[in-house]
């Protein structure tokens, strides 16, 4: 007996407690997000996973696959949306891609890219954000930051720390790192963490490492997030 | 400190779960959460010092800075700015010296904004040190200051100050008739507990809170979990502006919301039920203890409850000052001592709820009903209300009527009869629900209250000829920002643009297609937000908007291109830079062609270099 979901129209076997990204990236199908990750537990925060289960709007990162779902993704009308969602990430923070050491390697620009993202669509905020550089090896840039929480997840699940955690509420939300004075040099953080290379953004860097990868050389540059994202997410399933 | 931190952590056996309630003994105590005491606390309780920060800086009512030694916070709500809140602000402020939003320099007082109390019946309102102030007028706010500036302590100021008044002015089936103390649990006994669900079955009962999930079918799916600990919470987080019948319901009828929820855990099998109490009910907190105790002593909670195998207690959680713990996951990570974010479904809290076990989670409605039920039987209920909606409704009434407090109606009874009932005239249109609700205007007043029609948690709130509808929606939109948990892109982006976008039309800078815009906006916040909350906080614009086009029509610049900031302002750094200040360094505001004055530079997006 085979468990099997469509998705846009097509056949997609999926196995008890899989959530639909799961079972799509099994698949082979692409379904845009930034605050999911397959290591760590999901989330649902970004809300660019967004799809239509039988007619109702679910998070694909949370929402359980299960018999007789009728999954709609890749639509017109689902993407313009998710191109809104992207737009209102711009618009929140500071996000300068030509100035960003992580352009060409950040998701949020891919994704950008991806869903053909011309401009940004709502008035700026240009809310006034701090940089935190006062670790050696790793630096924060709080204007990059979207609070999809991936740097607390690796920390927990994978490194087995607790550096960062998401304080705040509302438009106010952001980031904080786990030491009395508030400064990433007072966390246990260190540059091999995971927590320290998952973010999808350019909040944060390790140090002395910036642009060793020249411009027009980087994944985003000659690859569709699409593509690296099945490549790359179908590796960590297994 | 380290003795009183010491002290308050024992007194809540070393319970991570019980934060709230912690955090909210130090903020009384110091007028703000000191960062010694975050480090005492993290130490005892074993968890991080950054959940406490995020605990402290989600909730309104914990400060990371002292506050006065007199806090006083005064309702935003829209029916306390009808009651001439924005004037009287301003004398408070005036009078103690003191601006909104700050702490008076020699730190006694400190004066701020809050959502809605839950006393639009007898605003405008406040709190002082957490405390509810009612019916305040300039003479009341010239007292209050003398007190405040003598330093004379909250127990010996006028109990009239802080009087809270019932102001039930129509009972029907549930107010009409409380029921005795046990009576409710002595007949599910004596009928059988199963057939007792039945009779909840056939009454028809759903969710009081406004969301009319069935209750029988709750209460069954919660009891069929494969677990041996389930849990009973009560949802007394009343923070829909305009909605008060749980704060009577509280003081009145305590006694049978508590057995309504004992009946519940004896139906579902629980041993330990929860009253999660929002923070502005505080003055409340003393006299529901009271009531807890009282039941102890007859024997109607603890162990063997009326003689039966029910062993059942409840705990008073508060709440400090967060619209979204209403949300009924969100209230449960509130429960546990976090920051009140919602969240992901499925799994339902009757199936994963408290600590991760199968919980109930009712409005303080919806067990008083369910008590009445166990006693007069489910086709009592049933006989009253429509096809879809059986029984009655409590309403919160309040905004322009002579008459304001609370009113309980079968369900299907029309607004129009309502609003004859609470002496409201020339009425503009009524708030149904509470911002997150529905706007009606006056040629609807033949829709009827029902689940099916017009649904309400309980708010009602009346407005005449004499209100702005603008006004209205720019109170309720400002209130939906404020309170986003910020937990998804699509309510924490999207309820600030719309705050946003309505000012820039209602100040009068929109201009043609700002109007598309706003309602494109609403459209994707509604459809795509993670819960409640995000999914109506664009009602208030888009019920207006359906209703009333011209209005916002009206406030549009007539020009085909309005630049929402000063063009020429704006090129003075260039200005500066270049060394120039002749007339081609200057633009003016709009073109006469209409045409765009200047390209627009899209700043954020480099261009792909492949």
């Amino acid at each position: 007996m085979t468990n099997t979901i469509t998705i846009d129209g097509k056949a997609v076997p999926f196995e008890e407690g899989q959530t639909i990204m799961e079972a799509a990236t099994a698949a082979g199908v692409y379904i845009p997000h930034l605050c999911h990750h397959p290591d760590y537990t999901p989330y649902g925060s970004c809300k660019l996973c967004t799809v239509k289960v039988n007619g109702r709007v679910c998070s694909a990162c949370t929402f359980p696959a299960a018999e007789g779902q009728d999954v709609l993704n890749n639509t017109k009308d689902l993407n313009d949306d998710r191109k809104l969602i992207t737009q209102m990430l711009f618009v929140e923070g500071n996000h300068f891609c030509p100035s960003c050491e992580k352009t060409g390697n950040c998701q949020l620009q891919a994704v950008a890219y991806h869903l053909n993202m011309l401009d940004d669509h709502f008035p700026l905020f240009y809310p006034h954000r701090k940089v935190d550089a006062s670790h050696p090896d790793v630096m924060i840039d709080h204007n990059r930051c979207i609070f999809c929480t991936l740097c607390v997840r690796a920390s927990q699940q994978h490194d087995g720390k607790d550096v960062f955690a998401i304080s705040g509420r509302g438009i106010n939300k952001h980031l904080i790192v786990n030491a009395e004075s508030g400064l990433l040099k007072d966390t246990d953080i260190e540059a091999t963490d995971r927590a320290a290379h998952v973010c999808p953004t350019g909040a944060i860097l390790i140090k002395r490492t910036g642009y060793q990868v020249p411009i027009g050389q980087r994944i985003y540059d000659h690859h569709e997030i699409d593509e690296v994202s099945l490549l790359t997410e179908q590796q960590h399933g297994e | 400190m380290q003795q009183f931190i010491q002290d308050l952590v024992a007194k809540n056996h070393y319970q991570a779960t019980r934060l709230l309630d912690m955090l909210r003994a130090v903020q009384f105590r110091y007028r703000y959460i000191p960062a010694d005491a975050i480090e005492l606390l993290a130490g005892l309780l074993a968890i991080s010092r950054t959940r406490i920060i995020s605990v402290i800086e989600f909730y309104s009512f914990f400060s990371d800075t002292p506050k006065g030694q007199y806090d006083l916070l005064i309702s935003d709500s829209i029916t306390d700015h009808m009651l001439g809140k924005k004037e009287l602000m301003n004398y408070l402020a005036d009078k103690l010296q003191v601006a909104v939003g700050s702490v008076r320099g020699d730190g006694l007082v400190s004066l701020d904004n809050t959502s809605c109390t839950g006393m639009c019946d007898q605003g405008p309102a406040g709190l002082v040190n957490g405390f509810a102030l009612t019916r305040l007028d300039k003479s009341r706010i010239d007292a209050i200051a003398e007190l405040i500036n003598r330093q004379i302590p909250l127990a010996e100021w006028p109990a009239e100050f802080f009087q809270v008044d019932d102001n039930i002015h129509k009972s029907g089936l549930l107010l009409s008739q409380a029921i005795a103390h046990g009576d409710a649990l002595r007949a599910a006994f004596n009928r059988g507990l199963k057939e007792s669900l039945a009779e909840i079955d056939l009454s028809g009962l759903r969710g009081r809170g406004g969301a009319g999930f069935k209750t029988a079918m709750k209460w069954r799916f919660c009891s069929e979990e494969q677990e041996s600990e389930r849990y009973v919470v009560c949802n007394a987080d009343e923070g829909e502006p305009g909605t008060f019948k749980d704060r009577v319901l509280l003081n009145a009828y305590a006694h049978q919301v508590f057995e309504g929820m004992t009946l519940c855990a004896a139906l579902i099998g629980s041993k330990q039920g929860f009253l999660y109490l929002r923070g502005e009910y505080l003055h409340l907190y003393d006299k529901l203890q009271t009531v807890l105790q009282q039941r102890r002593e007859a024997g109607l909670l603890g162990t063997g409850i009326l003689g039966q195998a029910l062993d059942f207690d409840i705990e008073i959680r508060l709440g400090a000052g967060a619209y979204i713990c209403g949300e009924e996951s969100a209230l449960i990570e509130s429960l546990e001592g976090k920051s009140g974010i919602p969240r992901n479904r499925p799994p339902y809290p009757v199936t994963q709820g408290y600590l991760g076990k199968p919980t109930v989670v009712n409005n303080v409605e919806t067990f008083v009903a369910a008590a009445a039920i166990a006693i007069n039987g489910g086709a009592w209920f049933a006989a009253v209300g429509t096809e879809k909606s059986k029984g009655s409704k409590i309403l919160s009434i309040c905004g322009d009527c002579t008459k304001p407090g609370i009113y309980e109606y079968p369900f299907g009874t029309t607004i129009q009869a309502i609003l004859s009932d609470c002496g409201a005239s020339d009425v503009l249109g009524v708030q149904v629900g509470g911002p997150s609700g529905t706007f009606i205007s006056n040629r609807e007043f033949d829709r009827k209250l029902a689940f099916e029609d017009l649904a309400t948690g309980g708010s009602f709130i009346v407005f005449n000829n004499s209100r702005n509808i603008l006004d209205i929606v720019h109170n309720f939109t400002h209130f939906f920002a404020h309170e986003s948990c910020g937990f998804c892109t699509p309510c924490r982006v999207g309820t600030s643009l719309l705050k946003k976008q309505l000012d820039k039309i209602v100040d009068g800078h929109g201009s043609a297609g700002d109007v598309v815009a706003l309602e494109e906006l609403c459209q994707l916040v509604k459809t795509h937000s993670h819960c409640g909350l995000g999914q109506t906080a664009a009602n208030p614009v888009l019920t207006t908007l359906e209703r009333y086009p011209e209005l916002y029509q009206s406030r549009l610049k007539l020009i085909s291109y309005e630049p929402g900031f000063d063009l020429d302002a704006a090129l003075e750094t260039a200005r500066r830079m270049a060394n120039r200040n002749d007339a081609g360094a200057h633009l003016a505001q709009t073109d006469a062609s209409g045409s765009l004055p200047i390209a627009s530079f899209p700043p954020s997006l480099a261009v792909r270099s492949s």
